[in-house]
């Protein structure tokens, strides 16, 4: 018998004097949303697999929770995970998890939507259903039991998942989440069984229902066929774009606790011209799409209106290549002077032109420091990755950034690229010496170098995706070089435990057999992956072990060209042979330019050619193009199948 | 606080109640901040590197403990009337903040935590957690010369904290208990300390605020 809304806030009264930061539990934040139980036909709960103090920063989720709540007939509210000394307090108590604005339990919705923005929260998925007495496998659950939809980056490679999950969302959610949850509605309404709603779900642009594919391996345990089971199953599945960005979510929730970003998160771009081979987003946000600086101001005074925050962050995957940013950040300094407001821009590019940009932003504040990201110090590594900065560049800009105010230079590096050597890690020590030296001579001793570096993963959908991971013991050694080099006054260096990037490379790289390692090594007590406090690198390794699965298989072998990838049936828009190509090309040394200014046919455009079409004109970034004939037969039909 | 003659200050007395109760004091502080910033008030800010706003809160409530009676200042930059600024806040209070009043105070007045000296509580109790012997616990309590307890490792004496301890006519099914607790800067009675003394478990407690003592109304 689920417990009513009112038994779950009694016993909840008595458990948060007893918790950590019990204003992660209660609800009831400014600017939430409460709609009527009982006269809302579909009701979605989204679920961040962390803490709140993450998931309240996510702004996925508070665009889907926006758009949803608009709909006259649905509502969404939120859930987390609780730490675990809450969950210790919930399931003591009989708590199931709940709901934070209403307190009705997770099983009591239609849809339980998770957000998956990267690999480590996958145990932490799985916790949440547990909380919820919803099973964990999809193909035990009945009519009662919600539908679990997931999606987010990760989701890109969904087969690791697919044993949990009733369909992923692929893509953008904006528009999906509403044909989603209409199509929930109407099964609602047909008493029609299980099965049906995920065939009609399956034929959503966007949806993957991973029971209505069938995946074959060949005797060395590579994919050997990927295989639709119904008519409705797409395959490839192609992933969902909105043509334009909506105007984005003003009403953001104010929290009453301090969380990990206290601020209005306004995205100005989505998607990347740049092509660095390392990066996913980079590959699967494509094509470019832009705000206009008017929505983006407007917006902002709203937001700035409704939250009181003190804090803006413009977000995008390059500050730089957004085409009004000059206009833009005039305009905020101009509208928003005096007014204490501090302004973020991440993201920028190695030139003198950030510097003029951050200069103009923060006025004469100077906080925090500036971040610069090479990713790599050598030019040959530069080129190989497709990040063709020099290193003199990197100097004049350091330069400059000192000179201008700022302290303390952030430089994001990254380890692990392919064919690396360690005179290219030895390139990491001198080029951030060389930037302190610089420093140094400009303002004394209070320049500061921090230098992060992080370890490569190939990712799924990247030029990258067919090589292999360096081994913890080749990671160490370049980690500990650089330990012994940046020490000492002015370096602050901080890298990510090898066990830990293992982690992230099977469960990003793996095929759907990775569902048991998942669900072992969750009842063997795996939770919080993320946190180092609580990462058991044991307990995996056991959970591959009992699933005859061997790690290295999926992370330190270079997969063949030709070898058919577990995720090869998700279509993120960019071909394969695109990809090939570039992967090709940067063993050459060879580079592409912003591909504004030139298309490299990637297979966007082909593959999207028909929404292309209907919004002509500057709404994407990608130059215009003339499609050949050939390519018209790749575009898809962009209406909703069925 | 460098007192600056072109700046007005109010004192705005507030409940604090609902999910606000978890909201700690450092929080609150960026609470009042923001609720400032969506009224749309002319906030003063500090001068120098880092900015902050001229908000001072009144003597900090334990996290879980709500209350009716809490005090904050603010400085503003321009000469509002107590009653529009009253009105600008209300509207831009979050849930669980309901302001209650608001006055102007000269920038000569020493600073509000200066100026407080204890603070009045009332606790209920469910019937359950209630122990029967109660009157005969707060008498012995009230009796003791000293009453050794430990914080943060440190030992201290609750005793001449106690400025006041009672059970009031109790409701069936809850009781309450009223207590008057030094609120003086380095010397402050905490309310759940007062409980374990008496042997209750004081997450078990609703604890609630009613009255912040100033020096001048004493």
């Amino acid at each position: 018998m689920a417990l009513s809304p009112e038994e779950i806030q009694r016993r909840l009264e008595r458990l948060l004097p007893t918790v950590q930061k019990p204003g992660r539990y209660t609800g009831g934040e400014l600017n939430q949303v409460v709609k009527n139980w009982d006269e809302t036909p579909l009701r979605v709960l989204l679920a961040f697999p962390d803490i709140y103090d993450l998931g309240m920063s996510n702004l996925g989720l508070a665009i889907l929770y926006d758009g949803l709540n608009r709909q006259p007939d649905m509502l969404a509210e939120r859930a987390y995970s609780p730490w675990p000394d809450m969950e210790a307090a919930m399931r003591a108590a009989g708590l199931p998890l709940y709901s934070l604005e209403t307190k009705h339990p997770a099983a009591d919705f239609d849809i339980l939507g998770i957000s998956l923005p990267y690999e480590s929260l996958y145990t932490n998925a799985l916790n949440l259903l547990d909380l919820a007495g919803i099973p964990l496998l999809s193909r035990d659950r009945g009519e009662s039991q919600p539908l679990i939809l997931a999606g987010g980056h990760a989701a890109f490679n969904p087969e690791p998942m697919a044993d949990f999950v009733d369909a992923f969302a692929i893509g953008e959610g904006e528009e999906l989440i509403l044909d989603v949850a209409r199509c929930v509605r109407d099964w609602k309404e047909s008493g029609h069984a299980r099965p049906h709603l995920l065939r009609s779900l399956a034929k959503i642009w966007g949806v993957y229902v991973p029971s209505l594919y069938r995946v074959g391996y060949r005797k060395d345990g590579t994919v050997a066929e990927i295989e639709a089971l119904a008519p409705e199953a797409a395959l490839p599945v192609t992933k969902r774009i909105v043509p334009e960005l909506p105007p984005p979510p003003t009403r953001f929730i104010v929290p009453y606790i301090d969380v990990t970003h206290n601020r209005v998160p306004m995205e100005i771009t989505r998607g990347c011209t740049r092509g660095c081979r390392f990066c996913q987003a980079g590959m699967i946000t494509r094509p470019v799409r832009e705000r206009p600086v008017g929505e983006v101001i407007d917006a902002l005074e709203e937001a700035l209106a409704c939250t009181g925050y003190e804090e803006v962050a413009f977000l995008s995957l390059s500050s730089s290549d957004y085409s009004h940013i000059l206009e833009l950040v005039r305009e905020v300094s101009r509208r928003f002077a005096g007014r204490h407001l501090n302004l973020s821009l991440p993201s920028l590019r190695i030139d003198s032109f950030s510097v003029e940009l951050m200069d103009l932003l923060q006025g004469e504040a100077r906080r925090g420091g500036f971040t610069l990201a090479p990713e790599a110090a050598t030019e040959r590594m530069r080129q190989l990755i497709n990040k063709p900065v020099s290193t003199e560049q990197v100097l004049s800009t350091a330069r400059e950034i000192y000179a201008h105010g700022w302290h303390t230079l952030k430089l994001y590096f990254m380890i692990g690229h392919p064919s690396e050597r360690l005179e290219d890690v030895q390139a990491i020590a001198d080029l951030s010496k060389a930037v302190l030296a610089v420093g140094q001579k400009v303002i004394g001793k209070r320049a500061k170098v921090h230098a992060g570096v992080s370890t490569f993963v190939p990712k799924p959908h990247t030029p990258f995706q067919w090589v292999p991971c360096d081994t913890t013991d080749q990671i160490e050694a370049k980690q500990s070089l650089l330990k012994r080099q940046l020490r000492g006054p002015g370096f602050k260096l901080s890298w990510t435990d090898p066990k830990e990037t293992m982690l992230e490379a099977w469960l990003s790289r793996g095929d759907r057999r990775l569902g048991a390692v998942i669900l072992e090594a969750w009842q063997r007590g795996a939770k919080f992956d993320a946190w180092q406090e609580h990462f058991r690198f044991d307990v995996w390794q056991e959970a591959f072990t009992a699933a005859s699965l061997e790690p290295s298989f999926y992370t330190h072998r270079e997969r063949p060209i030709d070898e058919m990838l577990p995720w090869d049936h998700i279509q993120a828009g960019v071909r394969k042979a695109f990809l090939s190509e570039d992967y090709l090309w940067s063993l050459e040394g060879r580079t592409r330019l912003d591909c504004r200014e030139r298309c490299y046919a990637c297979g966007i455009l082909p593959r999207f050619a028909s929404l292309r079409r209907a919004h002509p004109g500057e709404v994407w970034q990608c130059p215009e193009v003339r499609s050949p004939a050939r390519q018209a037969s790749e575009s898809m039909s962009l209406t909703v199948r069925g | 606080m460098m007192d600056n003659p072109s700046l007005f200050r109010y004192r705005v007395r507030f409940s604090k109640t609902e999910a606000m109760r978890f909201t700690g004091n450092l929080d609150l502080y960026r609470t009042w901040e923001r609720t400032l910033r969506r009224a749309n008030v002319p906030l003063a800010y500090s001068l120098g590197f880092s900015p902050h706003p001229k908000i001072n809160l009144g003597a900090a409530l334990a996290l879980g403990c709500s209350s009716e009676a809490e005090l904050a200042e603010i400085w503003l930059e321009e000469d509002l009337t107590p009653p529009d600024l009253r009105s600008s806040l209300e509207k831009a209070s979050p849930p669980g903040i309901r302001v209650t009043a608001v006055e102007r105070i000269a920038t000569t007045e020493p600073a509000l935590q200066t100026l407080i000296r204890s603070a009045e509580y009332e606790v209920r109790l469910h019937a359950e957690e209630m122990p029967d012997d109660l009157t005969a616990r707060v008498g012995a309590l009230l009796g003791a010369p000293i009453l050794t307890r430990e914080r943060r490792g440190k030992a201290y004496d609750l005793r001449p904290l106690i400025e006041a301890l009672e059970i009031v006519a109790d409701d069936p099914g809850e009781g309450c208990l009223r207590m008057r607790l030094a609120a003086r800067e380095g010397a402050t009675g905490r309310p759940q300390e007062v409980l374990l003394a008496l042997g209750i478990d004081p997450s078990r407690a609703h604890i609630h605020r009613v009255r912040l003592v100033l020096g001048s109304s004493v």
